[in-house]
């Protein structure tokens, strides 16, 4: 069982309840159950986390960096897209 | 008069036998901190080292526990760095050497499922200090357990290789297993008092602990066989003094050196 076997795993953590899980890192491991005592380790020696995700990295699929330009840049000149010409009442408060 | 003498023969059977929970957690988190660096995958490298750690924790509390109760103004260095091999009481599975990843998986899962057992039942003792040591140390030793138990199915469960090695380990390690439950006089007498569990009484509920982890990685238990005693009154096998050596050599050539 030569380490280049194991599979690799990307680690999601949630920091604290009520947070989403942030992607943390990677890490290799034979399945899913080892993934998950793997990170637990790994990556919450330090209390960063309540809560792990783990998925195989090659059920993660990524957006092709070279068609960067036309998927992101018509964004760009879009401000209307943002929220931000409502006038929200005070009770509401923060959002 | 009488009193005072019961007293003190608690008080120095419970000092001894916190020192020798302390020392059979120093001893195996130092053995385990041996695999720093050495660990199979990165992965496993860190999470030894994380049990080696806790383990460490554990012992401090303890050590301060002894210190406190033999109240001649020692502390947890002492008795860690300056007691001798025939003061140490650790048990003798604490101090066997790491060997490969599969003797040092079952040396661990040895241990942990009997601890886990012991630290229910310290949990409820009588004596405060124990009680809250136990609960605290508890929770570390459910993930031990849980973590060793997993490797033990893994590799038992594994290739043929590595069943066989699991196997070997088991077979060689196993003799050093019953000391655990072999009371000390300290054990016996304060086992009596009532403030802690009568080891012996835990030996059927590890048997079936173990035999359904090892039934689930397809290995054999072994027969019953003669057990290795001695640990728990200072007598140990010739590793003792190596680990030892290593670990108290620089406070024994610098007295009093500190970080």
């Amino acid at each position: 069982m030569e380490n280049k076997d194991w599979p690799l795993w990307e680690i999601f953590i949630r920091s604290r309840q009520g947070l989403d899980h942030k992607h943390v890192g990677s890490l290799h491991a034979t399945d899913a159950q080892m993934a998950i005592e793997n990170a637990r380790d790994v990556y919450t020696r330090r209390m960063e986390g309540v809560s792990i995700w783990a998925v195989e990295s090659k059920f993660v699929h990524a957006s092709n960096p070279d068609e960067a330009g036309e998927f992101f840049e018509p964004a760009e000149d879009k401000v209307y897209r943002h929220p931000t010409f409502y006038d929200i009442p005070e009770a509401i408060g923060h959002m | 008069m009488t009193n005072i003498a019961i007293h003190t023969d608690t008080q120095t059977a419970l000092c001894n036998y916190v020192l020798q929970l302390a020392d059979t957690n120093l001893i195996l988190g130092q053995r385990i901190c041996e695999w720093c660096g050495h660990g199979p995958v990165l992965e496993q490298d860190i999470a030894l080292s994380n049990i080696g750690l806790d383990l460490l924790g554990q012992t401090r509390s303890l050590y301060q526990y002894a210190a406190e109760l033999q109240g001649a103004g020692k502390t947890e260095d002492d008795l860690a760095f300056l007691r001798n091999e025939r003061q140490f009481k650790n048990l003798l599975l604490a101090e066997q050497p790491n060997g490969d990843f599969g003797y040092t998986i079952v040396r661990q899962f040895l241990y942990e499922s009997f601890q886990q057992l012991l630290l229910n039942e310290l949990k409820k003792s009588s004596n405060k200090q124990l009680a809250a040591i136990a609960e605290k140390s508890l929770i570390e030793t459910n993930y031990h357990y849980k973590w060793s138990a997993e490797w033990v199915i893994r590799l038992g469960d594994g290739t043929e290789e590595s069943k066989s090695r699991i196997q070997k380990s088991i077979n060689e390690i196993w003799t050093y297993s019953g000391e655990m439950f072999i009371p000390s006089a300290e054990e016996q007498l304060l086992a009596k008092l009532g403030m802690i569990p009568d080891v012996s009484t835990l030996e059927n509920a590890w048997m079936q602990k173990v035999k359904s982890v090892f039934e689930e990685a397809t290995l054999t238990m072994p027969e019953a066989m003669y057990m290795q005693r001695g640990g728990k009154t200072g007598v140990h096998t010739e590793h003792l003094g190596y680990i030892l050596a290593e670990m108290q050599y620089l406070q024994r050539q610098y007295p009093g050196q500190t970080w």
